[in-house]
């Protein structure tokens, strides 16, 4: 079992379950093929998203496409 | 959108390799709703659609992104370095964004002032080069400036982008010289990027002799984007036919159309 950790996503400190990033993509109800994300500054690429691991004190950015010129 | 009569053959424009039917690209942003933006770029034609990175709304978990709109249409998705003011910033959106979509193609802003949002183009050079270096197709959007575009086509840009006039401003083309002069001596295509406000601007545009052009806001915030985004695509085709066709040249004095003899006494 995974230990619940505090984290920062996208600027918001969240007490969340933790576990792999693919597990706090599930966790937020975001779509693993519609974003992509920033852990602790590095992209980790979606196919290895359930390699990852969120330990306390991690920094989360989760973006994706939007209207733009 | 054919013409009734067989006109000047054009060669399709090509950009890192990957080669377009239409000359006029469209961005996605400030619509009023997404359901006009979709039907707007359908009628603008364009093949080159460009998108920004943000922030996932962690509010809003049924947000969703422009692609799920997008999705089903058949066009390119170019994500720009919007919002970015420094060039470490811009490489960062531009590596999130190459994961987002689906190619190597990157638009890349690195603005230096908030007021005019004219691009920095110091930060642009050092990005563009780091970028190339990792692969990117970067079409660099910068000032209509010869020095800065040739250093940007050194840097090995797949294409450099001058603007008409400052972001979201519609005031127009502004410099047609300098932006004749830049693509007069560069070798890769050189895109207008920002600054038109309605149709004659972008014919205007591309009567330089420009590769194409890229607008958003004269669309978007047009009283009906949709008629517009139709205007522009045939504004951008009668402007490049125009460029093809070559003008007549200007005179001073007027000269009659019709005969001057066989006047009845």
């Amino acid at each position: 079992m995974t230990q619940p950790v505090d984290v920062v996503i996208n600027g918001e400190r969240k007490h969340i379950r933790g576990g792999t990033l693919l597990d706090v993509l599930a966790e937020l109800q975001l779509d693993p093929r519609t974003v992509v994300v920033e852990h602790n500054r590095k992209i980790v690429r979606r196919p290895v998203l359930h390699e990852v691991s969120v330990s306390s004190g991690d920094t989360l950015e989760v973006v994706h496409l939007v209207g733009g010129g | 959108m054919t013409t009734a009569v067989e006109t000047i053959r054009d060669e399709p424009l090509t950009i890192g390799g990957r080669t377009f039917q239409s000359r006029l690209m469209v961005g996605t942003g400030k619509y009023p709703d997404m359901e006009t933006m979709v039907r707007a770029i359908e009628a603008s034609g364009a093949e080159v659609v460009t998108v920004a990175v943000r922030r996932v709304n962690l509010d809003r978990t049924k947000e969703s992104s422009v692609l799920h709109f997008l999705g089903s249409k058949n066009v390119f998705l170019l994500a720009n370095t919007a919002g970015c003011y420094t060039a470490e910033d811009a490489m960062r959106y531009a590596r999130l964004a190459r994961e987002a979509g689906f190619n190597d193609f990157v638009k890349l802003e690195v603005i230096g002032d908030e007021e005019t949002l004219l691009p920095d183009v110091q930060g642009l050079l050092e990005a563009a080069k780091v970028l190339v270096k990792e692969g990117f197709k970067v079409l660099a959007y910068t000032n209509e400036d010869l020095i800065t575009a040739l250093r940007l086509e050194d840097a090995g840009c797949a294409a450099v982008m001058p603007l008409a006039s400052p972001i979201g401003s519609g005031l127009g083309l502004l410099n047609p010289f300098s932006v004749r002069t830049i693509k007069r001596r560069l070798h890769v295509p050189v895109i207008v990027d920002a600054g038109v406000g309605t149709a004659s601007d972008a014919c205007l545009t591309m009567e330089q002799g420009v590769d194409g052009i890229l607008m958003n806001t004269a669309i978007a915030a047009a009283q009906d984007p949709v008629a517009m985004a139709h205007a522009m695509r045939l504004a951008t085709i009668a402007g490049r036919e125009a460029f093809l066709a070559g003008r007549m040249p200007r005179r001073e004095v007027a000269m009659p159309s019709s005969p001057t003899t066989g006047m009845l006494d």
